[in-house]
């Protein structure tokens, strides 16, 4: 057997906030004791820019990739050279969590062309006829709860006339909806409801489409992406008409964070509630939405 | 030996004479023997019934009770007909055990199952869906799971790494390409889905839960189309089989992997089953979290409903059971649901599973919420694309809403269960505003107490026949508001009312289907709450009915039920079959199988009366019973014929025309025309006309007037001719031997006579029975009870002395006896006990009004001589036998009870006599076969009885 090296995280769910320190420890479990040349462990905070190819030319996106951001990068010196006796051997660490000097620490995030990402690498020094070990471990960062902002609910509707038509014959149809706040909270639901009041052909389908907005700066201007996240199916099928059907989606973890608006690249949101006729014919209504991160509520419900 | 020419001499013992007058007395020795009429039945081997009857009318008979005792401890048959109990009720136990076990198998399978709602459990709604709805057409499944064989091949995994790598690959693998959709049939169909559940497990148990949530998925994508529309509710069932699984799954899983520090312990342990969430450790609600996190983002709204609500249960890790908050969302969620059938089975599921969380009162508005949801949106159930669909499916609206019933049912029932009678209001009154709303009536009747409906059963067929242009079927409606009625009656001045509005509906039901459906639930509340006059009506009614064209030929089994509600349910049968209608309603039954089973509830419910003399009634009877005697033929097994009889015997037992014993002999010589190919029945018309005999003659004390002496004539008549049509020889024998006593009891000395020479003309067919053994046993005790029986049979005066013991003794002699067997002589020498008490002075017992020989000879010097003539041949025999055996144990034995008999019997005073018991005795002596003990003992009895000189002279003779 070979010699093994884990980190553990004290907290199960691994999310940190700001200012906490993050305790934790190394776990190196070998057969026979062995000598090493010390143990290092570095805490690492980067922001990965890529240029979409859309936007600026293939070679361009592949040269000119965006240097990463570092958020943070603390080094510490777990032990110096010495010798791991046989058996399971603990090694606490505590670091603080602060962002390097002039840096200020974002929210995890995992986008396509953003992403925001922490982790701890340890790395133990062996002579050189044996190879380091090596391990890394991620963890999240998250905001503190801010303290909530106004609700901002919007009440639309959609007609023929509010749209443009997209493939196929225009049924003629009204539908009003409302969502209770285009400010929201990454912990809660987005909510709401819409009802059909007046439709001439079925509806296939009722969806709400969750969009990313990544805006990255760089020389030459900046590039602006719209992705999807992901897309959650409210109404399947001729709906009930006059009926309130609600407006219900979880913001998915790691892949949704606060609104990021920074100099060098930016992060929004946005939801579009698409209508899908029997005949394919499409209508979208698109809602930017403002995501916080708001009370400790994590009542998923 | 030698001593062939030994002549016996019967020792007449004088007694004291005893100066006493002759008088009648109460107490006779014979009593009980000429009260043989009350023998035990179970002499004859194959009247079960009696063996579980009350033995209180049976008098105890000295003489046959060994017999008897001895047929009672060894005949399997009548101990097994002793233990059965009658099928009927013996399936109505067994399938109490059948529900009991799945009651115990469904507790097993969703621990914890809190349920507080007392509805129909849905478990056994489960198999009457199944197979409710059921189709021929072709099904489809889409699925990346089933395999044909080719099946995925799961590699081994050594590393963590490979581990990922190889779910990663698999995720590829079952996201692309690999989907098929198959066309199956409906029983191939059931077991792919079965195989998915295979699957789902055994995935689980490996370790990828990522497959299992991916199957679980699809199983409920399956449920979103509804493409056949006949097959849903069963696919419902099933399907939702697999996720009640898969919830469980994770549930148990999130509880015994918590990690769970028990309060002072150190050791981590799985969460108790009553945890509350604030133990729950972080960990495990990190886990729970990412389940309902990943389940939020199934893209499809059927399947994330299907599966979030599978897993509902697992709330309880986070917060405390305030599951009220999550079951209004997604009651409210399924409004999305457009196709109508999917989303009310999607209500159905949602409120099974909230009723297995859902503790408090205040929980249960979603049951409420969900069903005015469904009221809300209606009339989508009769949307323009419902209807399209169904047209493709060429499925008649009427089957189309039935198959809403198990659902809307089920939501109701819980809805309903313990709600306030201002409820049914509620919901009437916005149920009134619906066109076409029969679905909802039907739902609400069958949901609601059934004394809420039945006190409404007036305003309810109000509604019921307001508007009439509905789809929903109208008997439905009739029969479910019958199922209330039922189960508990309406205020008496409803009653009438009630039944003529809904018997009015009833008889406009054309078709036949339908009509026995209403009739089959309406019947039982007719024959319960009113008289026979109405029920007569209804019974017409039905008759009616479904005479044209031969309907009733595809409804016997509802017919049976009705008949069987009908019977049950009457307090009075008598009435029941002199209801004119009635008889014509079995005549309906045409298919030979059902019209038995029918008659034999029949009979066997007339258990219930005591005795009738009725002559419709009678009739009635003898018709029903002629039906069954009827069906008896060649292939008939054996079981079957028994049950026949013995419900015959039963009706035969009824019957009792009091004092009118000539009306009673007539009603027993039409029976016996009617049911010729009975043994037992036949056996039990010779017993009771053998009571009747004996009743007669009680009645007029013995003293026989003209009229009274034919009619005892007539009755021992009867029995002569009846009994040779019976097949068992057994069953002859016993018969002729019972009717002869009877006979004589009754003076008819000719009858008797016949009876008995007819018995022993028949004595000889015994050899023909295969089994030897129980032939002989049986002959020992029958020559020796017909041996008593004989001692007080007074000669005739055509025949010569002692004529009947004459034929016994050639019958026994001429007849070949199984050689190795000591039958014959052990019954010589039963013969000689009797020859001897023949010659005694006067017998130790007599039959009433009988001279026996005694009084005839007034021991004659003749007679006695005639009798020692007879001994002597007797003891001739029996020493030829002695020598024929030939030396052994049984020769010993023999020899021993000979010469006890000689010496007990024999006047030893003649010189011969003594010789020979002496050398008896040496016989049995020299081979030492008999104990030695036996002989002491013999001797000391001898002994002890030696009154006179010349046995003690022999005494002494005697060396041991």
């Amino acid at each position: 057997m070979s010699v093994s090296l884990d980190i553990f995280l004290r907290k199960p769910d691994k999310v940190y906030h700001e200012g906490e320190s993050v305790t934790g420890t190394i776990v190196v479990i070998t057969p026979s004791d062995f000598k090493h040349d010390g143990i290092n462990l570095t805490m690492e905070g980067t922001v990965n820019l890529q240029l979409s190819s859309k936007n600026v030319g293939i070679i361009e996106a592949f040269y000119n990739s965006v240097k990463p951001i570092q958020l943070i990068n603390a080094y510490c010196e777990v032990s110096t050279a010495g010798r791991i006796p046989a058996g399971r051997t603990e090694i606490p660490f505590e670091l603080p969590l602060k962002p390097s000097i002039n840096r200020s620490l974002y929210e995890t995030y995992h986008g396509v062309f953003i992403n925001i990402s922490y982790s701890f690498r340890c790395n133990v020094k062996r002579s050189f006829l044996s190879k380091d070990l090596q391990k890394s471990q991620q963890f999240f960062v998250q905001y503190l709860p801010q303290v909530s902002k106004a609700l901002h609910p919007v009440t639309f509707s959609m007609s023929p006339a509010s749209v443009i038509a997209k493939g196929g014959r225009v049924p003629d149809f009204f539908i009003r909806g409302h969502l209770d706040s285009t400010n929201c909270s990454v912990l809660r639901p987005f909510t709401g409801h819409i009802i059909l009041e007046r439709c001439e052909m079925a509806v296939r389908s009722i969806e709400l489409q969750l969009v990313r907005v990544e805006t990255c700066g760089c020389a030459e201007g900046y590039a602006k992406d719209s992705t999807e996240i992901q897309n959650i199916q409210i109404g399947d099928g001729d709906v009930p008409h006059n009926i309130a059907i609600p407006i219900y989606m979880i913001f998915p973890r790691l892949f949704t964070c606060p609104t990021l608006i920074t100099p060098s690249f930016k992060i929004e949101f946005e939801i579009n509630i698409v209508v899908i006729f029997e005949n394919d014919y499409l209508v979208t209504e698109n809602f930017p939405i403002i995501l916080t991160r708001e009370l400790q509520n994590i009542d998923i419900k | 030996m030698g001593s062939n020419t030994t002549e016996w001499k019967t020792l007449i013992i004088t007694k004291p004479k005893k100066h006493c007058t002759k008088s009648a007395v109460d107490d006779h020795p014979l009593r009980t023997h000429t009260n043989i009429e009350y023998m035990p039945r179970k002499i004859l081997g194959s009247q079960p019934s009696t063996g579980s009857s009350t033995p209180a009318s049976i008098t105890p008979s000295v003489f046959l009770q060994p017999l008897s005792d001895a047929l009672e401890g060894l005949d399997p048959l009548t101990q097994f007909a002793i233990q059965e109990t009658d099928p009927l009720s013996q399936i109505a136990s067994e399938m109490k055990y059948d529900t009991f076990k799945e009651e115990v198998s469904m507790s097993r399978n969703q621990r914890k199952h809190k349920v507080i709602i007392d509805i129909e459990p849905w478990s056994s709604r489960k198999n009457a869906i199944l197979s409710k709805f059921t189709t021929s057409e072709k099904l489809t499944i889409i699925s990346s799971f089933l395999s044909d064989g080719e099946g995925v091949v799961l590699k081994t995994q050594n590393t963590a790494v490979d581990k990922v790598q190889h779910r990663l690959e698999q995720l590829d693998y079952f996201d692309e390409g690999s989907q098929r959709k198959l066309d199956l049939s409906q029983a191939e169909y059931v077991g792919r889905i079965e195989q998915l559940n295979q699957e789902l497990v055994s995935t689980w148990n490996s370790e990828q839960r990522v497959k299992a949530l991916k199957i679980a998925i699809q199983c409920a994508k399956v449920l979103a189309d509804s493409d056949v529309l006949r097959f849903y509710p069963s696919k419902f069932v099933l399907i939702t089989d697999i996720l009640d699984i898969f919830g469980h799954l994770v549930y148990e899983r999130l509880r015994t992997k918590a990690d769970y520090y028990k309060p002072g312990s150190k050791i981590p342990t799985t969460l108790p089953e009553d945890f509350t969430p604030d133990i729950v450790p972080e960990s495990a609600k990190e886990t729970c979290r990412n389940w309902f996190y990943k389940i939020a983002s199934i893209r499809e709204l059927v399947p994330r409903l299907y599966v979030e609500m599978a897993i509902l249960k697992s709330y309880s890790f986070l917060t405390s059971s305030e599951y009220s908050a999550a079951l209004l969302r997604l009651t409210h969620m399924i409004r999305g649901i457009g196709n109508p059938l999917v989303a009310i089975y999607a209500r159905c599921y949602l409120c099974r599973v909230g009723l297995t969380v859902t503790t408090t009162e205040k929980d249960k508005d979603y049951l409420k919420e969900n069903f005015y949801d469904f009221l809300d949106t209606y009339n989508q159930v009769f949307g323009r694309y419902a209807l399209e669909g169904l047209k493709i499916q060429k499925m008649s609206l009427e089957t189309y809403l039935t198959l809403y019933t198990p659902a809307l049912d089920f939501i109701l029932q819980a809805v309903a269960s313990g709600a306030p009678e201002s409820l049914l209001v509620e919901l009437l009154d916005r149920c009134r505003n619906h066109r076409n709303n029969y679905l909802l009536l039907n739902t609400i009747m069958s949901a609601f107490k059934p004394i809420y409906i039945a006190t409404r059963a007036v305003q309810l067929l109000e509604l019921i026949s307001e508007n009439n242009d509905q789809d929903f079927p109208l008997y439905l409606l009739i029969r479910t508001l019958g199922v209330s009625v039922c189960a508990c009656p309406p205020p008496k001045e409803h009653r009438r009312q009630v039944v003529n509005v809904a018997w009015h509906s009833i008889s406009e039901l054309t078709n036949p289907e339908h009509y026995i459906t209403c009739v089959e639930v309406w019947i039982e509340f007719v024959v319960q709450h009113f008289t026979f006059r109405e029920v007569n009506i209804i019974i017409g009614d039905i008759v009616s009915h479904l005479s044209p064209n031969r309907a009733y030929e595809q409804y016997y089994n509802k017919l049976k039920c009705i008949v069987m509600n009908i019977i049950s349910h009457m307090q009075d049968f008598e009435a029941l079959l002199a209801m004119d209608n009635f008889l014509p309603l079995i005549d309906l039954f045409q298919q030979e199988a059902v019209k038995i089973e029918v008659c034999k509830l029949i009979l066997n419910a007339c258990n219930t009366i005591q005795h009738t003399n009725d002559p419709v009634i009678t009739n009635a009877l003898l018709f029903l019973c002629t039906i069954l005697h009827d069906s008896i033929n060649a292939l008939t097994v054996e079981d079957e014929r028994r049950q026949i009889s013995e419900l015959l015997c039963n009706v035969v037992k009824r019957v009792d025309y009091g004092r009118d014993f000539e009306q009673q002999l007539n009603f027993y010589a039409e029976a016996r025309a009617a049911f010729s190919n009975l043994d037992t029945v036949l056996a039990q018309l010779v017993q009771c006309v053998n009571t009747l005999a004996v009743n007669v003659q009680k009645i007029v004390k013995g003293h026989h007037t003209r009229k009274t002496g034919s009619f005892v004539r007539a009755c021992a008549a009867y029995c002569f001719i009846t009994i040779p049509s019976i097949v068992s020889v057994y069953t002859r024998l016993e018969l002729y031997l019972l009717s002869g006593r009877v006979a004589l009891f009754n003076s008819c000395l000719g009858q008797a006579d016949a009876c008995f020479k007819t018995a022993l003309k028949i004595l000889p067919e015994l050899v023909m029975d295969e089994n030897q053994k129980q032939a002989e046993t049986f002959l020992l005790s029958y020559v020796r009870n017909f041996l008593s029986v004989l001692l007080t049979v007074p000669d005739s005066p055509d025949s010569g002395v002692l004529n009947c013991t004459r034929i016994l003794l050639n019958t026994l002699q001429s007849t070949k006896w199984n050689s190795g067997s000591m039958i014959v002589a052990t019954l010589y020498l039963n013969v000689l006990d009797m020859l001897s008490t023949m010659a005694q002075e006067t017998y130790p017992y007599h039959v009433t009004k009988v001279e026996s020989n005694d009084t005839l000879y007034g021991s004659d010097p003749k007679f006695i001589s005639e009798i020692d003539k007879m001994c002597t041949i007797i003891l001739r025999e029996l020493l030829s036998q002695l020598k024929q055996i030939g030396s052994g144990r049984k020769q010993a034995e023999l020899s021993l009870d000979l010469m006890v008999k000689i010496v007990t019997l024999g006047d030893l005073n003649k010189n011969g006599l003594i010789t020979l018991a002496i050398n008896l005795w040496q016989l049995s002596l020299k081979h030492g076969y008999v104990d030695p003990k036996y002989m002491i003992r013999t001797k000391e009895y001898l002994n002890a009885k030696g009154n006179n000189d010349v046995l003690l002279q022999v005494l002494q003779r005697l060396s041991i």
